[in-house]
């Protein structure tokens, strides 16, 4: 039964979400146009993403859904596991080893009439850019910061810059981001080109810090020495060239023998499974309340950004609630030199140049240092890496002209999609450059640059 | 049934088998199951709570539908108490739920003695004057109260019991009992049995920091007539001899040495909450006296006497550049020291528990032990009666409130409508949160809860906030009109986002207060959706 059916005298289902959305405030975004029309629109038009089906992800699908959002879209690559019971709410003890993102979906559209929800179960990585660009919001509730990179490399890729390196206001893919770790989270907004992204504060999540190997092989002095020289260093000696594999339960229990023979050895206290497996997995503690808040918090943005219903959150809003209760908002400043959300980095290129040449040249630049690369330009695939069909489909044009490829246009955005070392370790990164053919003044000089 | 080790690892890894212990025998109630109480409880039903009694008189509406995921189409015209417990159940089975279809208000009123059978009642959606009711109740029958309201954009949690005492506050940041400065007399002679100009360079680098602290500390006060660095210039002198002391520049443990040093410029003795804790009239102690106050007394005792001005050692050592041996051999300097100070306190505690008439044994050595181990993170939480804060606020704190500059909604959104003197919005919430149930009784719905009255219920709301402004002695300050509007805008909407949030923080808090483990909020936290300029008042 559609809402306006109802008849007017009785409360609809939207009884509560209509005050805000109908009735015009004063503290509000400055697109707030309170109406029917806008609810209408919020339900039909507006598609949201949201990015991992874990404990952020059950809580924003329900969130979202119950804000007056019906077109939901969610991607998981992961299956669901025991541990994740104690909050992750949509899953119960029957569903371990299916799809998140599957099961996820399912349990909302079996409560909430309407809402439809597209559940995606692959990797990020999996979905072709423009995929990403159908959303009005994406909404992230992940644990890692190279999804979160990736996701952000992703939203920033449509933005485009005006003549002024403005911001063209309709290429802005706002997005909003939560993370939890036991009592402690984060909510933020990002909208590329306005406020800094995930890349220009990256600071704000400082790497792992591991111990020097020669202090698991020589001097160990606590139980995680003990247990990363089991994990790390005689895991390799013994079982030469099999990968150790932290879901097998009987890797975990070597790991933890070991570590136990170690601590014994040198008169270490505090080796126990499960914190072997802490250690091993670098687990996060995670409770259903602090999801909850985070997710909230996320959801209601979405809310506000989609509808101007509000001010937003501007940008990063930090909780603590270990002792007592800290929540604090902070306005980051934007790095006008990002290399995901700023202009993009500018390549001066000879007409004549091909795409195989231009690939190396991206290998061998200071700043990019990219390998392995996949070409598109405007969602047009210009050399693709993987999958094999698509690598020999696209093998042709590595000895093609890159200026003819890209339709012979002076100057655009070309994104590249490839591997670059960071702390040496090699990860997965998409770069957006700005790429301008020398001696190609504009369109009115294209007959002088077509001999290529 | 899964293995709860399993199912419950992630907040195992934070509160640990005694936490989910105390969360696995406690009882809880909820007060209204809409939004704001079924999202509390849903967190506490998937972490494990004990048993759960959902009360709630109303049956499902549609306009449930559209923000209570606990119920759904087939739900329509049920007793929402009802079908909130079964979706609950459906979550956990390992937790008793059960509900009781009747409005809390009416139960305040027929039946207080129905609360005293709960470890917590958490009551939402209650206004102001049922709020005053059960808080008089549940303080009669010494049960923990949290109050959650979830209002348009904005909302609170107050948690209201005479005391919280809690032994494992666990901060996150929080000085190593490490007695740089006034080591114990077999710590002095670790470090006397090191020589810091030893030739072999491995043997130097290798040097705990703790060692090479205690020596060069002891140095400088035998030089400087018994006292430490406390100068800005006399601690980067101390600084500067730990440098000289390096013969490589990749000696790690003097790395840490450096900075560690503030370590050594701290204060000796017990910081001044402690001593306010230890000053406390619950010291003085008598057969009604709690297990924590019992204890207190006991640590008054240790550091008045054997302590010599210090708490119980804490018995651990941070990972520090050392050889495995010398690590091993500190821990075990620390551990005998903390075991030896257990003792001690172990036997006041015995001896005091005789004095006042109790069982020496009735608190268990697992707890004397914890105890000490967590002396200097101690905690007492007391919480004013609601009526008391309701009829007569701490008056400088709310006038306070209404001039702090932190609070005050960014200048943009804020239009010249609104007066200069009041522009924190997180006391204008609470302040306005307040009139709407004055509103409500005087008027019989809440302002703007109907939309052709908003006119006219601007113009009572803002009568009734003066009314009210007056009444708590704040004359002269009048609230933005702004927020006025926001507030008749709202019209008691109850909305998932705000209430999965409001919900969220009530149940961590019920955690807290259930496990007896971190601090919990200690006013009354104003949430703030509008900018999530949030904030805690003590009033």
């Amino acid at each position: 039964m559609a809402d306006t059916s109802v008849p007017l005298q009785q409360p609809s289902r939207s009884r509560d979400l209509d005050k805000l959305l109908l009735r015009p405030g004063n503290l509000v975004g400055p697109t707030f146009e309170p109406g029917e029309q806008l609810s209408k629109d919020l339900d039909e038009y507006v598609r949201i993403l949201v990015v991992g089906a874990g404990g952020l992800g059950c809580e924003l699908l329900k969130d979202l859904a119950l804000s007056g959002f019906r077109n939901l879209e969610v991607i998981d690559m992961d299956r669901i596991e025991v541990t994740n019971l104690n909050r992750q709410f949509l899953f119960r003890l029957e569903d371990v080893g299916k799809p998140k993102a599957e099961v996820a979906a399912k349990r909302v559209m079996e409560r909430i009439s309407g809402v439809d929800i597209v559940p995606h179960f692959c990797r990020i990585e999996d979905k072709n850019i423009e995929f990403y660009n159908e959303f009005a919001i994406i909404a992230l509730g992940l644990d890692s910061i190279e999804a979160r990179s990736y996701i952000n490399t992703v939203a920033c890729s449509f933005l485009e810059y005006d003549s002024d390196d403005n911001p063209r206001e309709e290429t802005i893919k706002p997005m909003v981001d939560g993370g939890t770790e036991g009592f402690k989270g984060h909510a933020r907004v990002i909208m590329p080109g306005i406020t800094p992204c995930f890349e220009c504060t990256i600071w704000l999540f400082p790497p792992q810090v591991k111990f020097p190997l020669c202090t698991l092989a020589e001097t160990p002095r606590t139980a995680a020495h003990c247990i990363e020289y089991a994990h790390l260093i005689k895991w390799d000696e013994v079982h030469r060239g099999v990968p150790f594999d932290p879901d097998n339960p009987k890797n975990m229990k070597w790991v933890y023998d070991e570590a136990v023979k170690r601590a014994e050895l040198f008169g270490i206290p505090g080796v126990t499974y499960s914190f072997t497996q802490g250690v091993v997995k670098n687990i996060i503690p995670a409770i259903a309340s602090t999801n909850a808040i985070i997710s909230a918090a996320c959801a209601l943005e979405t809310l506000k950004i989609a509808t101007g219903c509000s001010k937003t959150l501007s940008n990063y809003l930090t909780y603590n609630g270990s002792e007592g209760l800290h929540t604090k908002v902070t306005e980051f400043e934007r790095d006008k030199d990002c290399l995901v959300c700023g202009p993009g980095i500018r390549i001066e290129l000879d007409p004549s140049i091909t795409l195989q040449k231009f690939m190396d040249l991206l290998e061998e630049h200071p700043k990019l240092q990219l390998s392995k690369a996949s070409v598109t330009h405007r969602g047009k695939n210009l050399y693709m890496q993987a999958p094999p069909v698509l690598e020999e489909m696209t093998r042709p044009n590595l000895s093609l002209s890159l200026f003819n490829l890209m339709g012979k246009l002076p100057k655009d955005i070309v994104h590249v999609n490839g591997m670059t070392s960071k702390n040496d370790q090699k990860t997965s990164c998409l770069r957006k450059l700005r790429v301008v053919f020398k001696g190609v003044d504009g369109v009115a000089d294209m007959d002088t640059a077509g001999g290529a | 049934m899964a293995e709860p080790k399993v199912k419950y690892d992630r907040q195992l890894r934070i509160w640990g088998d005694q936490g989910q212990a105390a969360l696995e025998k406690s009882n809880i109630c909820l007060l209204n199951c809409g939004p704001t109480g079924s999202e509390t409880l849903k967190n506490l039903v998937l972490g494990g709570i004990g048993s759960i009694t959902v009360v709630d008189g109303s049956k499902v509406e549609a306009g449930d539908l559209g923000n209570n995921f606990l119920v759904d189409q087939s739900s329509l015209g049920q007793s929402k108490a009802k079908c909130v417990c079964s979706f609950l159940q459906e979550l956990n089975d390992a937790v008793k739920a059960k509900f009781v279809e009747e409005y809390p208000d009416t139960l305040i009123e027929t039946n207080p003695s129905f609360f005293s059978q709960f470890t917590l009642v958490v009551a939402t959606q209650l206004v102001e004057s049922s709020m005053v009711k059960l808080d008089r109740i549940c303080r009669e029958a010494n049960v923990i109260l949290i109050f959650a309201r979830s209002y348009g954009l904005t909302g609170f949690v107050r948690i209201s019991l005479k005391e919280h005492t809690v032994i494992e506050s666990k901060p996150e940041h929080f000085l190593d009992d490490l007695r740089l400065n006034n080591p114990w007399p077999e710590l002095k002679s670790f470090a006397e049995g090191f020589d810091l100009n030893v030739q072999d360079p491995v043997a130097h680098k290798h040097i705990p920091y703790v060692v090479i602290l205690v020596k060069l500390a002891d140095e400088w006060a035998k030089s400087h007539g018994g006292s430490l660095p406390s100068t800005r210039e006399e601690k980067k002198e101390f600084k500067d001899l730990l440098k000289a002391g390096m013969v490589a520049q990749d000696e790690d443990n003097y790395r840490e040495a450096i900075e560690s040093s503030f370590k050594v410029f701290a204060p000796r003795g017990i910081s001044s909450e402690l001593q306010q804790i230890l000053n406390d009239s619950s010291v003085e102690v008598d057969s009604s006296s709690s297990d924590f106050w019992v204890l207190v007394a006991a640590l008054k005792d240790f550091v008045t006497n054997e302590g010599g001005g210090e708490a119980p050692l804490e018995g651990s050592i941070p990972d520090m550049t050392s050889s495995t041996e010398q690590y091993v051999n500190l821990q075990n300097i620390y551990q005998a020291k903390a075991e030896a100070d257990f003792l001690a306190i172990e036997q006041m505690v015995r001896n005091t528990l005789k004095k006042i008439g109790r069982d020496p044994n009735s608190i268990p050595t697992a707890t004397i032990k914890s105890f000490c181990k967590n002396a200097r993170k101690l905690k007492v939480c007391r919480y004013r009666p609601i009526e008391n804060e309701f009829n007569s606020p701490n008056l400088p704190e709310l006038q306070k409130y209404l001039t702090d500059e932190d609070y005050r909604l960014s200048p943009f959104i804020v239009n010249s409508s609104n007066l200069p003197e009041l522009q924190n919005i997180a006391v204008g919430i609470y302040i306005l949160l307040r009139a709407v149930d004055r509103f409500a009784a005087n008027y019989n719905s809440f302002p703007g809860q109907f939309d052709s009255a908003m006119d006219e219920d601007i113009a009572r709301l803002k009568s009734t906030t003066i009314g009210l402004l007056n009444d708590l002695g704040c004359n002269s300050a009048a609230l933005p009109e702004d927020l006025i509007n926001e507030m008749c805008r709202f019209g008691a909407a109850e909305l998932h986002a705000v209430a999965a949030l409001v919900g969220g923080i009530a149940s961590q808090e019920v955690i807290k207060l259930i496990t007896r483990q971190f601090v919990p909020i200690s006013g009354t936290y104003i949430f703030n959706g509008i900018d999530h300029k949030s904030q805690i008042l003590f009033l």
